[in-house]
């Protein structure tokens, strides 16, 4: 326990010393402020950013496309996952895919998928659905093959209906992979809706972020970047917390 | 007992091999099936179909300034390539001999992992300006972490036996290492560097599209700007192919690895 403080006291420190130091290296000119915004800085251009409301309009439409694709990755991918799982033949011959997907760049289909849908929500929700759906569907995978046959041969015994077969034997059981699985699809999600509106979109944080830079407008850039970049941290860090806690229930019983 | 396993083995590796090519020629034609079907029914305006894509990037290998763009993009992608494994393997090895250090980096690094990198890319380019190496930075900062990653995991995960034995044989540091760790650990270094080559040719790409007049990820965006539907989808079936190509190749260098260690 004090081990585990320790880690995480060094930890602190360190971030904050870092910090600190580009502060003072901005500070003292060291490093040009055109180029890098001291850190105080950048957290006052957040805070105008979020106080004048600029910023309002773009949360609405990343957070909404984010959620869009998470939930439909979600649901496509756990139902896909379960029916391969069902069909072994057709495992066999989605395992080359599925093994290989994530060395593909997803984004280079983004400007086909502009092309296609025209810009707008579509092609953004289907990049971040792109990057996060095969992620659920190789975790459902993983899910259900670490059900011991034993289980399910109980639940035939009990003669346990379909759905309660489901619900009381297998989903506990595959619930940490599936859950896993969750957390990388809402980083995938996050990551491709933000990088497909950084590189071409009118809407949206990353829209913002690209149109500041390119309007030579740092402090916006600075403000919007920390705010994103809090953003993703805090979800991701929501989700891992939420799962350390799922563990250790699993472990107390 | 082994004399009879072993014909029923040997007859049955041919045939298996067999299903397996048959699973992949499937996938493959499903594949440009729904490639085609995509394309026939948009009317080729915004895919183009896969014999006119194949034929179109036979026809651009035949110029030189393609080769100009393909020149450009994997000069980048091999340097960030490099210094992501090197500094990637420098980096994972001491925070996993440092125990105390890896403790404390480890999650800082998962999270920087998870997040949009592709917002920092404007800071990358006001570091570097409008020059090879802030692409070749962009795809470092991809690639790095994975390597690191799994670097430091597999030698956290090493049997503390072997480490014991270097001591009784009583190795110096770089024998240890060069003897016992890099054999040990190498098939998880494998697949670190594996993510790391996916993720900095991603990097790489990422910071052509964006701002860039050279290189694959420049080619792609202007094919879309000019409505050169076959040009784009020439250079993404390109890329496709590159990156499965690495990919493949590395998991088949991994799976060697692996079982000449477990012999």
């Amino acid at each position: 326990m004090t081990r585990a403080r320790g880690v995480l006291l060094v930890r602190i420190a360190g971030l904050s010393a870092a910090v600190l130091l580009l502060e003072l290296l901005c500070r003292t000119g060291v490093v040009n402020p055109m180029t890098i915004l001291p850190p105080s800085d950048m957290l006052t251009a957040m805070l105008d950013l979020l106080s004048a409301g600029d910023l309002n309009d773009g949360m609405m439409q990343t957070f909404s496309t984010i959620a869009i694709a998470f939930v439909l990755a979600i649901a496509l991918g756990t139902a896909a996952g379960a029916v391969i799982h069902r069909i072994p033949r057709l495992r066999a011959v989605l395992d080359p895919l599925l093994a290989s997907y994530y060395s593909i760049p997803t984004f280079i289909f983004y400007p086909l998928l502009v092309a296609l849908f025209a810009l707008g929500k579509t092609p953004l929700v289907i990049l971040g659905m792109m990057s996060a759906t095969p992620a659920v569907i190789i975790s459902t995978l993983a899910g259900l093959d670490s059900v011991p046959q034993v289980l399910l041969k109980l639940a035939r015994a009990q003669r346990l209906g379909r759905l309660r077969t489901l619900g009381w034997i297998i989903l506990p059981q595959c619930l940490p992979r599936l859950f896993s699985g969750f957390k990388l699809a809402l980083s995938y999600a996050l990551i491709g809706v933000i990088a497909g509106e950084f590189l071409l979109s009118g809407t949206g944080l990353g829209y913002a972020i690209s149109f500041a830079y390119q309007s030579f407008d740092n402090r916006a850039m600075y403000g919007a970047m920390l705010f994103v970049l809090l953003a993703a941290i805090t979800a991701n860090g929501l989700l891992f917390v939420w799962e350390d806690r799922l563990a250790r229930r699993r472990m107390k019983q | 007992m082994s004399d009879i396993a072993l014909p029923s083995a040997a007859a049955r590796r041919p045939s298996a091999s067999r299903t397996r090519l048959l699973d992949a020629t499937i996938l493959l034609l499903v594949l440009l099936a729904l490639w085609q079907a995509i394309a026939s029914w948009t009317h080729g305006i915004a895919v183009a179909a896969p014999v006119t894509s194949m034929l179109y990037l036979a026809t651009l290998a035949t110029q030189a300034g393609f080769w100009c763009h393909v020149e450009a993009t994997m000069s980048a992608f091999l340097l960030a390539f490099l210094l992501s494994a090197i500094a990637g393997l420098l980096l994972g090895l001491a925070l996993g001999l440092w125990r105390f250090a890896g403790d404390v980096w480890e999650p800082v690094l998962a999270g920087f992992y998870t997040i949009p990198k592709v917002t920092l890319y404007p800071v990358v380019l006001l570091i570097f300006g409008l020059s090879v190496s802030a692409k070749v930075a962009f795809g470092v900062m991809h690639g790095l972490v994975p390597v690191t990653l799994l670097t430091l995991s597999a030698i956290r995960n090493l049997s503390p036996t072997l480490l014991r034995t270097a001591r009784v044989l009583r190795l110096p540091p770089s024998r240890t290492i060069a003897w016992i760790l890099v054999p040990a650990c190498l098939p998880d270094i494998i697949a670190g560097l594996r993510i790391g080559f996916s993720l900095s040719l991603l990097g790489v790409l990422i910071g052509e599209m964006f701002s860039s007049q050279r290189g694959l990820g420049f080619l792609l965006v202007s094919g879309m700007a000019q409505h050169n539907v076959p040009l784009s989808t020439a250079i993404v079936l390109l890329l496709v192919l590159i990156a499965i190509a690495g990919n493949t190749g590395m998991l088949h260098l991994g799976k060697r690895i692996t079982h000449r260690s477990s012999r």
